[in-house]
């Protein structure tokens, strides 16, 4: 199965469930008392997930390890690369 | 005791093949190589690094004629090619042209340092790993030189790749190193020859989309996966490749394997 049909199918099964609420085809006195919620839940679901991802986002760009050290390294490599190099005989 | 005799006479007879496709690197070229032979020699590692130029208009092929006269032929292996044909077919140019059985795919542009190829090659041996990627997520892991934007966006790209293509996905085997289930690893790698070119065979994605469909498709055939934490370094000389359509590419292509895999 695709990534797609799994996508699918687990979105038809969610709405299924959630029109059988809306539409009234299952009664019970919850359901009637949170109507409206369960009406807008998938907007709900929606907004949530998108708070998930900014939040996600942004922890990771701010606890991205910065490698200072790494980078110094590779400066004074090439310093000596570029050096080595010229006494073999390299023409930069 | 014959098993393993023979045993060590593989690991002697292994050798590795560094294919560095380049376009306009003439600077990072040198530089490259140099570090390449400065931490392979220091091991008993039989390599070659096959530089697969597209016909670069800065001359990096001139420069890397004279890295080859320095360095002799038999570690410098030049298979240019006439224009730029894109990232994928350049590592079908290479592999054709590898001799070693393990293949190893870098950037010429310095933000993978050579010095973590000996780690490679090391932890497939140990746990012989059908191929080993570098990941920036674990340990000493990391980047420099990106601004905000940028790494923004690379955590937005990663939410967006493993929303649509890992949401389900059982965890991959790498061993007694980190879970890279939601990890967005296009990086350096190091393969087995023949696992290098199955998967090649069943990509069908170009450019840089090739390297994560790699990934992709490498966990649907069950290969096993070992990885190093790698430092990133931006690039000192040149542009970057990235530009805003290929991040539209990247977009687009994820899409298309969401529908497809």
């Amino acid at each position: 199965m695709t990534k797609l049909l799994e996508w699918i199918s687990v979105i038809s099964a969610v709405f299924a469930v959630w029109y059988s609420i809306v539409g009234g085809y299952v009664k019970h006195p919850i359901i009637d008392n949170n109507i409206s919620i369960i009406l807008v839940s998938p907007i709900i679901f929606v907004i949530l997930f998108g708070l998930y991802a900014a939040t996600v986002v942004l922890y990771r760009v701010f606890t991205f390890n910065n490698c200072e050290e790494a980078a110094k390294e590779l400066q004074a490599e090439i310093a000596e690369a570029r050096k080595d190099l010229l006494d073999k005989g390299m023409k930069f | 005791m014959a098993a393993t005799a023979l045993d060590s006479e593989i690991t002697k007879s292994d050798k590795y093949s560094i294919l560095l496709p380049t376009y306009n690197e003439k600077e990072n070229l040198p530089i490259i190589i140099w570090l390449i032979v400065k931490y392979l020699d220091n091991t008993d590692y039989d390599y070659e690094v096959i530089i697969i130029d597209d016909g670069s208009p800065d001359g990096t092929l001139d420069v890397a004629k004279q890295l080859q006269k320095i360095y002799g032929s038999h570690k410098i292996v030049l298979k240019p090619r006439e224009k730029k044909l894109g990232l994928g077919t350049a590592y079908i140019h290479g592999i054709k042209h590898a001799t070693g059985n393990f293949i190893i795919i870098m950037d010429a542009d310095l933000s993978h340092h050579p010095k973590f190829i000996p780690k490679f090659i090391d932890l497939q041996r140990e746990h012989d790993y059908d191929l080993v990627t570098g990941t920036r997520y674990v340990d000493e892991g990391g980047v420099y030189g990106w601004d905000f934007k940028r790494t923004r966006g690379l955590r937005c790209y990663e939410i967006y790749f493993r929303v649509l293509l890992q949401w389900w996905q059982k965890q991959l085997k790498t061993a007694t190193h980190s879970n890279i289930k939601f990890k967005f690893t296009i990086y350096k790698k190091l393969y087995k020859k023949d696992i290098l070119q199955k998967l090649i065979d069943s990509c069908v994605s170009k450019g840089y989309v090739f390297q994560m469909e790699m990934i992709i498709r490498a966990r649907q055939l069950d290969y096993t996966i070992g990885e190093i934490p790698i430092t990133f370094v931006d690039r000192v000389y040149g542009e970057s490749k990235l530009g805003g359509s290929e991040i539209f590419q990247f977009a687009k292509a994820l899409l298309y394997l969401f529908a497809t895999t």
